[in-house]
């Protein structure tokens, strides 16, 4: 902290009998400084957003308490709000996207890093940063102009006529649903989980996979045993990432899963998430509690996001270790 | 260099000023449903006046009512009357009132997609409010059947589609729902986002066509501006007088002209199933939120020249864009009304 005051451009009358290093030195402190207080803006950033949507959700916070997590009616008319069938539409639409994008999305990039020549492998990579980058409105307009329909004439009615013993696949299928939600969701993050899960498989180095093979493997099995295996942190991360994505995802999901605060067993039926409530109803919430209420959603969703996240990183650290200490043995 | 930078500096800065100073600029915020004859109506008003410029976010008729309570817009615009509380708010934050004048009325119409059903549907408000409250559940029910004598209904469940954000459209018709259903009024209510019984969600009045055309025999709702404006199909509604009736231009103004008579000094009343043959049932006023008193005259006196261009000649720019006119008795209330504003 000493050091600090000597980086002060006042300190000293003119800087011009110093010499040049201890000017360098005193510019790598201002760098020093300057770095520091963008990293940490990121830290308060969190922080104030935290307090804000604390601070801006006293009266549901003090009206309903805990009830909010476990009742279900959300009626702004009669000012009685639960938040439980959002944060239910919520993890199942990731749940299906996750289940759904996967298995899609590893596979591809075990396909692209491994198995494909170089220039396929960086031409397909082009299509597939494409798709990250393309806006969340237009993948909820192919959701509900491709999507929706198909859901409702081909998907639904096969899956209620192959797993329809299943409580998953039952009820009236209108198209719009927690299924076609968590389908569009997945469109959306595959691109994210190849895209990154390539990069993680890429850089694992050369002598690994030729130990693999020198020893008599295949090149599946050096790939699925060896490469696989040591990148599997990366790749969780891959799969964290979109699950983020997907529990925030707000356009694509409002306009596809049916907007209905329910909360059903069979994915045929529509539900609510808590991003799409918030966009639809924040900016016509006319007394202060709906208003409130939306923005405790919105703590809601910021606590969810930063649990899972947490349990990911636990995940991680437990996953690694364990294959270090397979590695070892 | 110098020299020549520092006049290009003076210039750019006179203009500003000129531009500036000779421009008042005010602001408001609120509704979306007016937007469209509101930037119409600014844009005309400002040609006229050319040193008035009147600049209008459509953030919502509940952002319009919080952002003009906060005193941070010059007057906000609502689909829905303030309420008492609001009203309350407002008073207790700058010590004298708001006033609320009508621009111009919108309708709701009901849209509908049965495949084999090309017929113009009758829809009386008590069958409306048991579909949307989820008893009546069949397209053949005796309810809906009965006002459709020789239409062939198929015996198919309704699929049903409301607005699933706030919005004034949901406010209008769920009003109307009220009236006339007390089933309604006890177990749902109304509101811009109301706890709805039964259906499905659509995000805009884009998603709530989209979704009706998409699912064969589904039922929504959506303003009578947006169905003209796409050519959509719709039904007509059976009014306070027994008659059932397309919407219109026409069919809205007297809805409001039905109601005129009771008009309250504030006009915060509701249209919606008014009386007279010729009313539609579901129709609205939208409101302008004007403080009653400014610190700025310059602003005042705009913003009274605005209104009155609106009742007189502004008027007169609705139709083109399936806005319904304000009646004659309604503008003569509000003209009266306007001279409150100090």
């Amino acid at each position: 902290m000493a050091t600090a005051s000597t980086s002060l451009p006042s300190a000293g009358p003119v800087s011009g009998s110093r010499s040049f290093l201890s000017r360098l030195r005193d510019g790598d402190e201002i760098a020093r400084l300057i770095t520091f207080v963008f990293a940490a803006t990121v830290v308060l950033i969190s922080i104030l957003l935290v307090l804000e949507l604390w601070h801006d959700s006293v009266l549901p916070r003090h009206k309903f308490g805990l009830g909010f997590f476990r009742t279900t009616t959300w009626n702004p008319v009669e000012g009685d709000f639960g938040a439980l069938p959002f944060i239910y539409g919520t993890l199942v639409t990731a749940a299906v996207a996750l289940f759904i994008a996967v298995p899609l999305g590893i596979g591809a990039a075990i396909f692209l890093a491994e198995l494909a020549p170089p220039r396929v492998s960086d031409t397909l990579e082009f299509f597939i940063d494409l798709l990250a980058a393309v806006p969340s409105v237009i993948y909820g307009v192919l959701g509900i102009f491709i999507v929706v329909p198909l859901m409702r004439q081909y998907i639904a009615p096969s899956l209620k006529s192959i797993l329809g013993f299943l409580p998953l696949f039952r009820g009236p299928a209108y198209g719009l649903s927690f299924l076609t939600a968590g389908i569009v969701l997945a469109i959306m993050i595959i691109p994210y989980i190849i895209s990154v899960s390539r990069e993680v498989l890429l850089s694992v180095p050369r002598d690994q996979r030729e130990a693999a093979l020198a020893v008599g493997s295949t090149r599946w099995e050096s790939t699925w045993k060896v490469v696989v295996p040591f990148a599997r942190s990366g790749i969780m991360g891959s799969i964290f990432l979109a699950l983020a994505r997907s529990l925030g995802e707000t356009m694509a999901v409002a306009m596809v899963i049916g907007n209905d605060p329910k909360i059903s067993a069979s994915l045929l039926a529509p539900g609510y998430s808590i991003a799409a409530v918030i966009a639809n109803e924040l900016a016509e919430a006319t007394s202060e509690l709906h208003t409130q209420s939306l923005i405790e959603l919105g703590l809601v969703l910021f606590l969810l996001t930063f649990v899972l996240n947490g349990l990911a990183r636990i995940l991680i650290v437990v996953t690694s270790q364990r294959g270090a200490g397979r590695a070892r043995a | 260099m110098k020299r020549i930078a520092g006049i290009i500096v003076v210039l750019l800065g006179a203009a500003a000023g000129v531009l500036w100073a000779d421009a008042l600029s005010i602001n408001g915020a609120g509704a979306s449903f007016p937007n469209p004859i509101y930037t119409k109506w600014f844009d005309e008003y400002h040609k006229k006046n050319p040193n008035i410029q009147i600049n209008y976010q459509s953030i919502g008729s509940g952002g319009g009512i919080k952002q003009v309570t906060e005193g941070t817009v010059d007057f906000g615009a609502s689909d829905g009357p303030m309420n008492d509380e609001q009203l309350k708010a407002y008073q207790d934050k700058h010590g004298s009132p708001i006033l609320h004048f009508p621009t111009v009325l919108g309708a709701v119409v009901p849209t509908y997609n049965i495949p084999g059903v090309d017929a113009t549907l009758n829809f009386t408000g008590e069958a409306l409010a048991a579909i949307y409250l989820g008893k009546v559940t069949k397209w053949n029910d005796p309810l809906i059947a009965d006002a459709n004598k020789g239409v062939k209904l198929p015996s198919e469940d309704i699929v049903v589609v409301h607005r699933a954000d706030g919005s004034g459209t949901s406010y209008c018709f769920t009003d109307y729902l009220s009236k006339v259903s007390e089933e309604w009024k006890t177990k749902v209510g109304k509101g811009t986002s109301p706890n709805w019984p039964v259906g499905l969600g659509g995000k805009g009045s884009e998603g709530v066509t989209g979704t009706v055309k998409n699912t064969p025999n589904s039922i929504g709702y959506v303003e009578l501006i947006y169905a003209e404006a796409n050519k959509i199909p719709y039904g007509n509604v059976k009014n306070a007088d027994g008659v059932f009736l397309k919407a219109s231009l026409a069919s809205v103004t007297a809805a409001a002209s039905g109601a005129a008579k009771d008009m309250p000094a504030d006009f915060r009343v509701s249209i919606t199933n008014a009386k007279g043959k010729a009313a539609y049932p579901i129709s609205t006023f939208t409101w302008l939120l004007i403080p009653e008193k400014f610190s700025d005259s310059a602003k005042r006196d705009a913003i009274k020249g605005f209104v009155t261009w609106m009742l007189g000649d502004g008027q007169n720019y609705t139709e083109a864009l399936s806005y319904a006119r304000l009646p004659k008795e309604v503008v003569a209330k509000e003209k009266k009304a306007l001279a409150e504003i100090q």
